[in-house]
């Protein structure tokens, strides 16, 4: 008795009951369809992360002060520091170095107004080491900075929000009460899920400082290296001479400033999406395993039901191997439709954005889950299968 | 035919059979000691009351329970020293059985009903389908074989049973109150096609508790308490149909 046929015993048995296969076939395609659109989900963005990372720039480091670490010196980042960075011989892997200073302000243009969520006050290369293209209009210059002029551009989300639909360059906006220029628009970078990057206004440094923050130490300094390769050797340069500024000892256990780099950035937030994608796919799994719980529950029914069936098949000489096959190859072929119509599902539904996010399809996930699905099938229906196998002719035959 | 019963052998042959169901004080002795041949052709009705443990015996002539003690030989073969798939083989080519309660597969049609023992012992699709049309057509059905059970009457069922039962052109026909579930007409129709294939020379052994359906075998054997206690032969083995 070829397979063929044992498979057609299995297929009529799906078939004799289809509201009972359907919604455990049902289960089951959720269950897939949940794992991969889940892990897709995840996977989606984390992608999102590492794009929008890139767009920050990624031959960009970031020094941070104010971290403790007392040295008895003034450990402020001070424009000292700025110009100290700025040495090419001391330095000669930095291109460029922008002092930062944010603050949030209100922003007001005629009756409209609003929160903005960091003015910067910074130098022109800023606009390069941070990936930000002026869009409209334009940057300001060295020539600003220098004598404080007060232009500001503004980030995409910033200008729409406060213009609408009127163009904004050669407007004036009030910042903190104080009147600015708005000279260009930056172009749209994307959100990176978390704070949106085009919610910025840019202006040059000492404006901002005698306008709105006052002439403290600057909240960071954005460098730039020459190219991606260097910026391990613009990292070495960099904390040489900021320990030197500081005197911080040799082997200090910790600094009071703190440099980061865009990949440090990318691979702390690809870890967080990679959790996250993990976190999903087991949420996922699980309802892979109540679904094949809910196999194991058809299958017993079916088997419970079919007993004189069973038993028929016996008397007439049907030998266990052929009881056994019939019945895994039904569960399997329940898990696999439902396997099936889970990737087909899933499929479908990666063509929407999910909360915001655009998955991605791992093709890993769609082998795993129907590799899965046919393991199910197998262990979830062998004990039901091998009970139906095991049962005596005449106990079969007798049961009502 | 080497199935009908090779040469001269008794078909069954059963020495002090002896079935016990439970132990100790609440046992029950549904056979307790049945001795029994059955040559080649004949065509035996065993009667009993309920409790007198027919249906016992049945099941253990059938390959379909076994005894506590005692042989049963099958053909020739002591199944009781068979294992589990052995036992599968001779219940597929060597016992053909008919229940009280038609006991078709549902949703399946006659043809497929017929066709399963064929399939079970590994017949080729043409070859079984040739066969169980045949068979159909012997209990005259085969102009049913494409519907299903439940499209059929009681007494057809039971025909599409017969059919399947002597598909494998096995060496012995069981039948369990084959008419128990029938109405006169067709209690009729399917006692006659037991008597012709009786008549063809195969072996049948029925269960029955109507003397009406016991009439048409030719040895009665009745059982009381699971013990034998008349054995008598009203015409004797048709040899020449055996032979054929």
């Amino acid at each position: 008795m070829s397979v063929f046929e044992v498979f057609g015993f299995a297929l009529r048995g799906v078939a004799a009951n289809k509201l009972r296969s359907g919604l455990t076939v049902l289960g089951i395609l959720i269950g897939v369809a949940a794992v991969i659109l889940l892990v897709a989900v995840g996977n989606g963005s984390a992608k999102q992360v590492e794009d929008s990372l890139a767009a920050l720039g990624t031959n960009t480091l970031t020094v941070q002060g104010g971290r403790g670490g007392d040295t008895g010196y003034r450990t402020d980042l001070t424009l000292d520091i700025v110009k100290a960075l700025q040495d090419r011989d001391s330095a000669p892997d930095v291109k460029s170095v922008s002092p930062v200073v944010s603050s949030s302000q209100t922003l007001t243009f005629g009756d409209a107004s609003y929160d903005v969520n960091s003015v910067i006050g910074t130098y022109p290369s800023y606009f390069s080491a941070s990936n930000s293209v002026v869009e409209r209009g334009s940057g300001f210059t060295e020539e600003d900075v220098d004598q404080a002029a007060r232009v500001v551009v503004l980030g995409p989300t910033t200008a729409e929000e406060l213009f609408g639909t009127v163009d904004p360059v050669g407007q004036r906006v009030g910042i903190g009460g104080q009147i600015f220029s708005v000279i260009g628009v930056l172009a749209k970078k994307g959100s990176t899920g978390f704070n949106d990057p085009d919610d910025v206004a840019i202006a040059p440094l000492p404006a901002v400082q005698r306008a709105l923050t006052g002439y403290g130490p600057v909240s960071s300094i954005t460098i730039e290296a020459v190219n991606a390769d260097a910026v391990a050797a613009a990292k070495a340069e960099i904390t040489s001479i900021l320990n030197a500024k500081m005197h911080v000892a040799d082997g200090a256990s910790s600094t009071p400033y703190q440099i980061r780099d865009a990949s440090q950035l990318l691979e702390t937030r690809t870890a967080t999406a990679e959790t996250f994608t993990v976190l999903l796919g087991a949420v996922a799994g699980i309802s892979l395993v109540v679904g094949g719980i809910g196999i194991t529950n058809i299958m017993m029914v079916s088997v419970t039901e079919r007993t004189r069936e069973i038993g028929i098949r016996k008397a007439l000489g049907a030998p266990r191997r052929i009881i056994l096959t019939q019945f895994l190859i039904e569960a399997t072929l329940l898990s696999l439709a439902g396997g099936g119509l889970g990737v087909a599902a899933a499929l479908i539904g990666a063509n929407f954005e999910i909360v915001g996010i655009k998955p991605v399809i791992m093709p890993d996930s769609v082998a795993l889950a129907l590799g899965v699905c046919v393991a199910i099938g197998l262990f979830f229906g062998s004990y039901p299968a091998s009970r139906a196998a095991g049962l005596r002719p005449i106990d079969a035959l007798r049961y009502e | 035919m080497a199935a009908y019963g090779r040469d001269g052998r008794p078909v069954l042959e059963v020495t002090d059979l002896v079935k016990t169901y439970g132990e100790g004080e609440t046992a029950v002795h549904a056979l307790a000691g049945v001795s029994l041949v059955v040559e080649p052709g004949d065509y035996v009705a065993i009667m009993g009351s309920s409790g007198s443990g027919k249906s016992t015996l049945m099941n253990i002539l059938g390959c379909l329970d076994v005894p506590t003690s005692g042989t049963y030989r099958l053909d020739g073969v002591d199944v009781s020293e068979l294992n589990e798939s052995q036992l599968a083989l001779v219940r597929n080519r060597r016992i053909g059985f008919v229940f009280q309660s038609f006991n078709l597969i549902a949703r399946t049609s006659a043809l497929a009903n017929v066709e399963l023992p064929l399939a079970y012992a590994g017949v080729s699709r043409a070859e079984r389908r040739e066969r169980a049309l045949a068979a159909l057509d012997m209990v005259g059905l085969a102009n049913r074989a494409d519907h299903d059970p439940n499209q059929l009457s009681g007494g057809q069922q039971q025909r599409v049973a017969v059919a399947r039962a002597l598909v494998s052109r096995p060496a012995l026909l069981l039948a369990d109150e084959p008419t128990g579930n029938l109405d006169s007409r067709s209690t009729r129709d399917v006692l006659g096609i037991l008597d012709g294939l009786n008549a063809q020379g195969r072996t049948i052994v029925l269960i029955t508790h109507e003397d009406e359906v016991a009439e048409h075998a030719h040895r009665t054997i009745r059982l009381v308490d699971g013990q034998i206690v008349t054995d008598e032969r009203r015409r004797s083995i048709d040899r020449q149909a055996v032979a054929v």
